[in-house]
């Protein structure tokens, strides 16, 4: 059997990690700075949305990223606003814009392309399929440098470990957070882009499929740090590879296999969260003294 | 060199600061001395730049200086150690000390830089502290002097200690006070805000004491004595030493034999009990002190009913009876009464009121329940138990629908005490029975477990105020590590023996 379909597998698990890496990276900067990003999902649709539908027009993929970029770290700013600036419940503002970019992109392809859900498919020409595993992955040093070798990291760190002590050190608390929490939204985009103009060429709806939660699971599994995060998704992707491997070829029904991936968080979660020891401002608005 | 003129500082009703005006000289040790709610921190904060006032001035170095944030006052040289240390536990000591203001640039961060220069400040002032230690390994001491290091790195010259002295045993107080003495020689200005007038004598060059939110009071230290300080905060006469009439002590009421818990958490290797035994008679105080964090909690915990029972072996007995393994409603039923040391946490519903708060523990029983099942409330009964114990125990105000939260310290303190020997119990345990309550709340809750005693009961008193368990105790264990490491007489030994008993001989700790 087969190198091939062993090499196939293994392309296929970096395939399928990269858009969970990337998402999962994102939270990682917000949630070490103390704001929950459960909004990874939306995120990721956003940023799938806006790549696809800017490709579309510009004719010029690397347009449609950037654009998806600025959409991630825009949507990620309501985020902010609604988390830093008004100290909501970031649970329930992050679920807010989860919901929101189930709804918005249907919206707004019906008005530009009479369509209810689905982008007008892309030309192979104007799809970036490598680009996005590239980055991903060269971001997971990237991130561990920023996090421990860079004065920003420090402040990231200290930010969601205990703000008040960071405050008192002069470090702008919301800075950092709205930094962070941009930060994660441009990284969620990317990750989006990268299942709408790169692995397929077309936006679909709620294409995203749960990978921002999972991309969730990966980061608490993966206990806030870069290089155990990666493993965590690159976990997630090779179970997501197999279950499609499996399709077609095992007789168990196509429906079983495709809950591998989501049985698997499910219990890695379980067995494993009470080991892992979040940021401890993490969820917590940071209210300055009188 | 700092001086505040005619500060007032007002947050919502309160005055928490009344035209506030003292100076500290420079290269002397001033302390701030007053009650709970004096106002203390609040001048200090300002001075600080951490609250604004609503007029007045802070002066440092003969001009007035208005301060936006603490970077402000960090830039003139002010730094400030507060009571709660504001440091990063799982980051290192040179990452809490460069946070902020951190060596190198945008892309690269020079920890090695930061760590020599920590090093060397840590030789210089004779503290003692590795940079490159993790903040949540270090002893509370040790993350004290990561403060005042953190203070020095940022070129303070003026440093002002929020009770500094709170979580420390006399060991470490009396190094920080040599580390402060140290300091003073070298130049630096140091301002100490505390309610220990002992301390205060031995540390100080010059003293300011505030009340209500005033100073009513500027002394030399080597021109004052306790008792004019006590006067001053309290504003009437105060007996600072326990009356103490010779105790008759009974038959044993609580046994305890071969008491141990396990280690919850594996970090925590000093939390727990480790063949703890001994006994306390009706009719004396049983006094236990140590570092806070030596199992003084666990034991508590333990003999109230409200530790994991599997994590606990040994047997606990009540006036013969084996209760180890009884709820902590049964232990209760049984004549243990707990005043606990965390009093937000275990010893009231804050935003519950106080008559709700005062039938905690009696609530399923007549007379406060009623009828079938006990399942109604008499809220005639519930009433007349809440005044009775507000005005028996003197707490301010005596209303019985205000939240505890709205309570100062000291009434809460004596809210919980009040319901606790309502019950009449054989055996008391209580916990740091005066953290965070005033000279006047003090004085007076010393008073009534000193009558519990005389009344026949056994008391079981564990404090971290070695002054208080040694002035309260008929009978004095130490305990570190979980174990009973000594039993001293209360009224010959020196500090010095228990502390030696209480750190093992280490004064590091």
């Amino acid at each position: 059997m087969s190198n091939i379909l062993i090499v196939s597998l293994l392309f296929s698990a970096i395939r399928l990690t990269t858009p969970m890496l990337l998402a999962a990276l994102g939270g990682l900067y917000s949630e070490r700075s103390g704001v929950i990003n459960i909004a990874l999902e939306g995120l990721m649709l956003a940023g799938a949305f806006t790549a696809a539908t800017i490709t579309h027009y510009t004719g010029n993929p690397w347009v449609g990223l950037a654009a998806a970029i600025l959409a991630g770290a825009l949507v990620a700013l309501v985020h902010g606003v609604a988390c830093i600036q008004f100290k909501a419940d970031q649970v329930v503002s992050g679920t807010a814009i989860n919901i929101l970019f189930l709804g918005i992109p249907a919206l707004l392809s019906g008005a530009f392309f009479e369509s209810t859900g689905a982008t007008p498919q892309l030309p192979k020409g104007q799809l970036i399929p490598m680009a996005p595993i590239v980055l991903a992955f060269a971001l997971v040093p990237v991130t561990w440098y920023v996090l421990y070798r860079t004065p920003f990291g420090l402040r990231l760190r200290a930010v969601g470990e205990n703000p008040e002590a960071a405050d008192t050190a002069g470090v702008d608390v919301s800075r950092v957070r709205y930094l962070a929490v941009m930060l994660s939204g441009a990284l969620a985009a990317i990750g989006g882009a990268y299942l709408s103009i790169g692995q397929s060429s077309l936006f679909a709806r709620n294409m995203s499929a749960g990978r921002g939660f999972i991309a969730l699971a990966a980061l608490i599994f993966g206990k806030w740090r870069p290089v155990q995060t990666m493993l965590a998704c690159l976990l997630f992707g090779f179970a997501e590879a197999l279950s499609i491997q499996m399709q077609g070829v095992s007789q168990i029904p196509v429906q079983f296999i495709q809950l591998i991936p989501y049985v698997l968080t499910i219990v890695v979660l379980a067995g494993f969260i009470g080991h892992s020891r979040a940021p401890r401002a993490l969820g917590l608005p940071y209210q300055k003294k009188r | 060199m700092l001086e505040l003129r005619e500060i007032t500082k007002r947050f919502g009703d309160v005055l928490a600061n009344d035209r506030v005006s003292f100076a500290v000289a420079p290269g002397t040790i001033h302390a701030l001395v007053g009650e709970n709610g004096a106002g203390k921190s609040t001048a200090m904060r300002i001075a600080y730049g951490f609250y604004s006032a609503d007029s007045g001035d802070v002066v440092v170095d003969g001009a007035v200086r208005r301060f936006a944030s603490p970077q402000d006052a960090i830039a003139l040289g002010i730094g400030m150690v507060h009571q709660h240390f504001m440091l990063v536990e799982p980051m290192t000591v040179a990452e809490n000390i460069v946070l902020g203001i951190e060596p190198g640039n945008a892309l690269q961060l020079d920890v090695a830089g930061a760590v020599s220069r920590i090093r060397a400040l840590s030789a210089e002032f004779g503290l003692a502290i590795d940079p490159t230690a993790r903040i949540e390994d270090l002893s509370v001491g040790q993350q004290q002097r990561v403060e005042l290091l953190k203070a020095l790195y940022r070129q303070a010259r003026i440093l002002i200690l929020d009770e500094p002295t709170a979580v420390l045993s006399p060991q470490a107080v009396r190094d920080l006070f040599a580390i402060l003495r140290r300091m003073r020689e070298q130049g630096k200005t140091i301002v100490i805000v505390t309610h220990k007038l002992s301390e205060v004598l031995e540390i100080s060059d010059e003293v300011t004491v505030m009340r209500d939110g005033k100073v009513v009071g500027n002394r030399r230290t080597a021109e004052t004595s306790a008792a004019e300080l006590a006067r001053l905060m309290v504003g009437r006469d105060v007996l600072l030493r326990v009356v103490k009439p010779e105790g008759h002590p009974g038959k044993p009421v609580l046994a305890v034999r071969g008491l141990s818990s396990g280690a919850l958490g594996t970090k925590d290797r000093e939390r727990r009990l480790d063949g703890v035994s001994f006994e306390v008679r009706a009719g004396e105080i049983v006094g236990i002190a140590g570092i806070e964090g030596n199992g003084q909690t666990e034991l508590i915990e333990a003999l109230a009913g409200l530790a994991e029972p599997a994590a606990v072996t040994g047997t606990i007995e009540l006036e013969g009876r084996d209760v180890e393994g009884l709820s902590a409603r049964a232990r209760r039923a049984g004549g243990i009464a707990h005043v606990p040391e965390d009093r937000h946490r275990r010893g009231l519903l804050l935003d519950f009121d106080l008559a709700e708060n005062s039938i905690l523990g009696a609530d399923d029983r007549p007379p406060v329940a009623v009828g079938p099942w006990h399942l109604w409330l008499n809220r005639e009964a519930i009433r007349r138990r809440t005044e009775k114990i507000l005005k028996a125990f003197d707490v301010r105000p005596p209303d019985p629908d205000l939240p505890a939260r709205s309570l100062s310290g000291g009434n809460q303190q004596k809210l919980i005490l009040g319901r606790e020997l309502e019950e009449s119990p054989k055996l008391l345990l209580v916990a740091q029975p005066t953290r965070g309550v005033d000279i006047g709340g003090i004085e007076f809750i010393h008073r009534r477990l000193v009558e519990m005693r005389d009344a026949g009961c056994a008391v079981l008193l564990v404090s971290s105020e070695l002054e208080e368990v040694t002035a309260l105790s008929d009978r004095l264990l130490v305990m570190r590590e979980g174990r009973i490491v000594g039993e001293v007489d209360p009224a010959r030994a020196t500090p010095e023996e228990i502390g030696l008993l209480m750190t093992g001989g280490n004064a590091a700790a």
